[in-house]
């Protein structure tokens, strides 16, 4: 019994984790229809900053400064890698994305030299609790919760403002949105900003429980996410949420058995099966090919 | 501007290609440069980045502060410079053999490395064709010196690892049932389980982690459920670092065992002020050798460098004990060989015998080192340093 | 017309013919260990050539986006190594599994020897060209049905999936499980020695650019034929394809399979250069690799990816490792320079090719093309 809770605890933060790097990618998937192979990375990056700025500031300080500096990455990486390939068929952004994501893991080797470095511990989250008998950290329980509430105010940010009115006119047609006056780059910009201000948030609570990174610890995640986004339904928000949480409790469920060699096999043979049953995912919505 | 540019880079290519010849001449003369008399080149193949390059790092800090004590050998009556040429394979095996072919090229009299069997086995053909001899410094698995003449070993091997540690758990903690926990797809992992398993009285759990996984929480808990005595993770310090925290974080109880490569100070780091009960099997225990110690406590405090790549503290790694001595083994082989030529090393090599810090080195026909000991040390997580625990001999 | 037709096709012929010759005379007479490294990145090159070739016929001629090209090279080299392993070595490969369960390796079976050698070698390679190219066929069955990013990211998944049944220790008295098998047949196998055990003739990096060579050629006369052309028709549009009487599916699913078949052979060529064939070297990395040689070279043009595959594997293997290397000049030392520099100017030299020369090295053409029109250019 205790077993299998801390089975579906980890599951659950597993899960709240890759929803919040899983909206990342939905979101641009939503509007540019390209795969930002680069998400995971800057999810990785974050966490790195906050190593190094802890290392000389107090935590009050570098958590919003990881937060601001992870969504200007954010943005220097779409001002400088996709914008200009705005016209560019889709396999030239994409491959663009991949040597954002090659850069940014070699930068990072460059810069650790190759070293794992350990997250700090912040209090409050880092602190061990038990449910029902069950060890864990704080962060597990707070994970849910806070992807929750991000996601309800992300909810009414596309659905209730301006500028998320925008995103929704520039994910349904592209040029139409263009030619009504709506203002597409600056659009664009705001959706890697939320991304990648909610991947810095992952990067927090991920981090903080399993507190080692190494250059190629955003890679895992960022897939694992990605899979979500798709099993979901990618372009819907909610569909990346309640995928990642099934992709998280699965794999956890999946790790703990006698099969774990084949927990991300099993992930992409879950991909597999849902793209071939129904394409556009759980939540997806149905698009008809445009001759 | 395109052809213009197409035509450049063919044409750059026609010229690197051809000019290769000349060009791998000069950074020979050039290389030589540092200081006067002669020059007598030392190959370090180990991965300086990748999951591996925390460990590698570590193993060329021995041979660094070696070379920095001795940089220079005396070879027949005349005083060479003994010169460290760098190759990084990245603890990739794919690289491993161009970065091998690195170290051909740059002709060194022998090489030291790796950490990390599967490069090895990759590089080791390279070698054996250049006919340049290589001494593993830390790779335990069977397969590197097997069927190749040309690589010798200093360390013990994993079979004997995995029995040493399977003994102990039955003698320390009564174990009956073993949890193992390795990466998918890593031969360094999967051999010391397997040996271990076959070793070990009582019943094992085995499971397998996907590479670049940080969440062991599963796994630990798996362990827990299964009601096993002893956890056994023969995995690289990247994933070590992360399960010994995640184990004081959980509070775990069963007592943690280790190979080799969990004998570093970041895993060390990781299990301070903890109650993780963490036990690794080892090479050499700092204080074996203090004369040793001390020296290169003091090295590290001077160079910053050196520093970082030990982890931030001056807690001596066993592989850092194996470089040095590594290195020194090298110089023994280019003294009996009378010459930098490196055929004439490779034929001293087998009836080569040196007693360094580590202990007694001697290779027997397969090359590997004759090696009967291994250190079981424990983490003291007060202090956050290494205690003796035994020392075991195979039986 | 047709006339010129013929006319390229010698002279690209004799341009292979004296590349080839070009290589043996080079190897034999260069020092061999002085220039190990030109060989090794020529060996390298040559294979990641096919493999970046293979994919281009899928990506850039057909248009399909796969990004499983690393599993279906694993397939090659694990069906090469496990079939050429010599008999004498298997209990020492799978030591852990106490032998294998495959006791036979075809080039003993051919009886050993010069003769032995190179049939076992070829038929190893083809057949896993041809276990690669089944695998594929039964995963193009379901994926194939997906549209671009979609089939990207279900044969990226199936790669992972091959890698991990791969390491399954449970099949590990045929893969070796975790461990690395090794001791087959490599391109150094193919120098001759004489009886002393001296090596004559070296024939290691011939036998490498050979291989990737007929590969190459037969992928090109495909690419000239009608199913080259229906495959180009299908990338441009889809449906005027169909409308022109293409069968879609069947096409799909040919340069799927026949893509697939020549990373195999690639698959089991890389194996012979790594001197090991280990699943955990095929990851999605190497994919990610291979996509940039295309890219680099141009999308769409088979010389484009030639040249850039040797260009790729010596920028970041062999010339810029000097970055690497703390240097010292006149007693100064040279900022920035230390482990893993050299990766981050490559991969900054890459996003520059990505930004700004956006159709690769080559565009869509070949490299006659280019000399056709530079001819036509001076005679004006």
């Amino acid at each position: 019994m205790q077993y299998a809770i801390s089975i579906l605890l980890s599951g659950v933060s597993l899960g709240g984790q890759y929803a919040l790097i899983a909206i990342g990618y939905t979101m641009v998937y939503g509007i540019l229809r390209l795969i930002n192979f680069a998400h995971g990375d800057v999810f990785m990056v974050a966490g790195l900053m906050m190593v190094y700025l802890t290392a000389s500031l107090p935590l009050a300080v570098s958590i919003p400064l990881v937060l601001i500096l992870t969504v200007l990455l954010g943005f220097i990486i779409e001002r400088a890698a996709y914008k200009p390939l705005r016209e560019a068929p889709r396999m030239s952004v994409m491959i663009s994305a991949i040597g954002v994501s090659y850069l940014l893991q070699n930068l990072a080797t460059y810069v650790t030299g190759g070293l794992p470095k350990m997250y700090p511990e912040i209090p409050g989250i880092s602190n061990t609790i038990t449910i029902a008998g069950a060890p864990t950290k704080v962060v597990t329980v707070v994970t849910p919760i806070l992807v929750l509430v991000l996601v309800v105010a992300l909810t009414q940010l596309i659905n209730h403002t301006k500028v998320g009115m925008a995103m929704r006119a520039v994910a349904k047609d592209f040029e139409t949105a263009q030619l009504m006056g709506i203002k597409i780059n600056a659009v664009i910009s705001v959706t890697f900003i939320i991304g990648s201000f909610l991947a810095a948030v992952g990067s927090v609570l991920y981090f903080t429980n399993y507190q080692s990174i190494v250059p190629l610890s955003g890679a895992l995640p960022g897939l694992r996410a990605f899979v979500a986004a798709v099993f979901g339904g990618i372009g819907s928000i909610p569909g990346a949420v309640v995928g990642a949480f099934i992709i998280g409790i699965s794999e956890s469920v999946i790790k703990g058995s006698s099969w774990s060699i084949f927990s991300d096999a099993f992930t992409f043979a879950l991909l597999i099966i849902i793209l071939v049953v129904k394409p556009t995912g759980l939540f997806g919505e149905k698009v008809t090919d445009k001759v | 501007m395109k052809k213009l540019f197409a035509m450049l880079l063919a044409l750059a290519m026609v010229l690197g290609l051809a000019a290769c010849g000349g060009g791998s001449g000069d950074s020979q003369a050039s290389g030589g440069g540092s200081g006067s008399g002669k020059v007598v080149k030392i190959g370090v193949f180990e991965p300086a980045t990748g999951d591996s390059g925390a460990g590698g790092k570590q193993e060329m800090l021995g041979m660094q502060y070696a070379n920095k004590e001795t940089p220079t050998v005396e070879i027949n009556g005349e005083t060479y410079n003994v010169e460290l040429v760098y190759a990084d394979n990245a603890s990739d095996a794919a690289k491993a053999p161009t970065a091998a072919s690195q170290l051909v090229s740059q002709d060194v009299s022998l090489v030291l490395g790796t950490y990390g069997s599967g490069c090895a086995i990759a590089g080791g053909p390279v070698f054996g064709e250049a006919g340049l001899a290589a001494i593993g410094v830390t790779c335990t698995n069977p397969g590197v010196t097997a069927g190749n003449d040309y690589y010798f070993r200093i360390c013990f091997l994993d079979p004997f690892q995995g029995t040493v540690l399977a003994n102990f758990a039955t003698e320390k903690f009564s174990a009956k049932k073993a949890y193992l926990l390795g990466e998918l797809g890593n031969d360094y992992d999967q051999g010391l389980l397997n040996y271990f398993e076959q070793a070990f009285d009582g019943e094992c759990v085995k499971a397998s982690f996907p590479t670049n996984t940080s969440d062991f929480s599963t796994y630990l808990n798996q362990a827990v459920a299964e009601g096993a005595d002893v956890i056994f993770c023969p995995v690289s310090i990247a994933y070590s670092t992360q399960i010994v925290k995640l184990a004081a974080s959980m509070g775990l109880e069963t007592p943690i065992l280790g190979s080799d490569t969990l004998d570093s100070n970041m895993v060390l780091e990781a299990a301070k002020g903890s109650k993780v009960q963490l036990f690794v099997s080892t090479f050499y225990q700092e204080g074996g050798a203090p004369e040793f110690d001390s020296g290169i406590k003091a090295w590290l405090a001077e160079d910053s460098t050196a520093m970082t790549n030990n982890g931030g503290n001056d807690t001596i790694a066993a592989v850092t004990a194996m470089g040095y001595d590594a290195y020194y083994v090298a110089l023994e082989a280019l003294k009996a060989a009378g010459s930098p030529d490196k055929g004439a090393v490779k034929a001293a090599l087998p009836s080569l015998q040196y007693t360094g810090v580590s202990g007694a080195i001697a290779f027997d026909d397969v090359g590997d080192a004759i090696r009967d000991t291994a250190y079981i040390k424990t983490a003291d997580n007060a202090a956050g340093a290494w205690t003796l625990e035994t020392v075991q001999t195979a039986k | 017309m047709k006339k010129t037709v013929n006319k390229s096709t010698w002279i690209g012929l004799a341009c292979a013919a004296a590349l080839l010759v070009l290589v043996i005379v080079l190897e034999n007479v260069l020092d061999p260990n002085k220039n190990i490294m030109v060989f090794a990145a020529l060996k390298k090159g040559a294979v990641y050539a096919l493999v970046a070739v293979s994919m281009n016929l899928l990506n850039g001629f057909t248009g399909l986006f796969s990004l499983g090209q690393a599993g279906f090279m694993l397939l090659g080299a694990y069906t090469y190594a496990i079939l050429t392993i010599p008999v004498s070595q298997r209990d020492a490969v799978y030591y852990i599994y106490n032998g294998s369960a495959i006791n036979f390796s075809l080039p003993e079976l051919f009886g050993g020897g010069a003769v032995g050698l190179v049939l076992g070698v070829v038929i190893a390679l083809i057949l896993g060209g041809c276990v690669a190219a089944v695998v594929a066929w039964l995963i193009g069955l379901p994926v194939l049905r997906l549209k671009s990013d979609y089939l990207a990211i279900a044969t990226l998944g199936f790669g992972e999936i091959i890698r991990a049944v791969f390491q399954w220790d449970k099949l590990g008295p045929v893969t070796n499980g975790a461990n690395a098998l090794k001791n087959f047949p490599t391109f150094s196998s193919f120098n001759i020695q004489n009886g002393a055990g001296e090596t004559v003739l070296r024939l290691s990096t011939f036998t490498a650019f050979l291989l990737a060579g007929i590969c190459i050629a037969i992928i090109v006369l495909l690419i000239n034929s009608t199913y080259g052309r229906a495959f180009k028709a299908i990338r441009d549009d889809e449906v005027a394809a169909e409308a022109m009487g293409i069968n879609l599916s069947k096409h799909k699913r040919l340069a799927f399979v026949i893509s697939s078949f020549f990373a195999g052979v690639g698959g089991g060529m890389f194996a012979m250069f790594a001197n090991q064939a280990q699943a955990k070297t095929f990851t999605t990395a190497m994919t990610y690799e291979i996509l940039l040689i295309v890219v680099i070279g141009g999308i769409g043009s088979v010389s484009g990816s030639c040249i850039a595959a040797f260009l790729y594997v010596a920028a970041s293997e062999w010339w810029l490792r000097f970055l690497d290397a703390e240097t010292f000049i006149g007693g100064v030392k040279v900022p920035l320079l230390r482990n893993g520099f050299r990766m981050v100017v490559f991969s900054v030299v890459i996003m520059i090719v990505v930004l700004f020369f956006r159709r690769g090295i080559m565009g869509d053409k070949e490299l006659p093309d280019l000399l056709r029109r530079h001819r036509k250019e001076g005679a004006k």
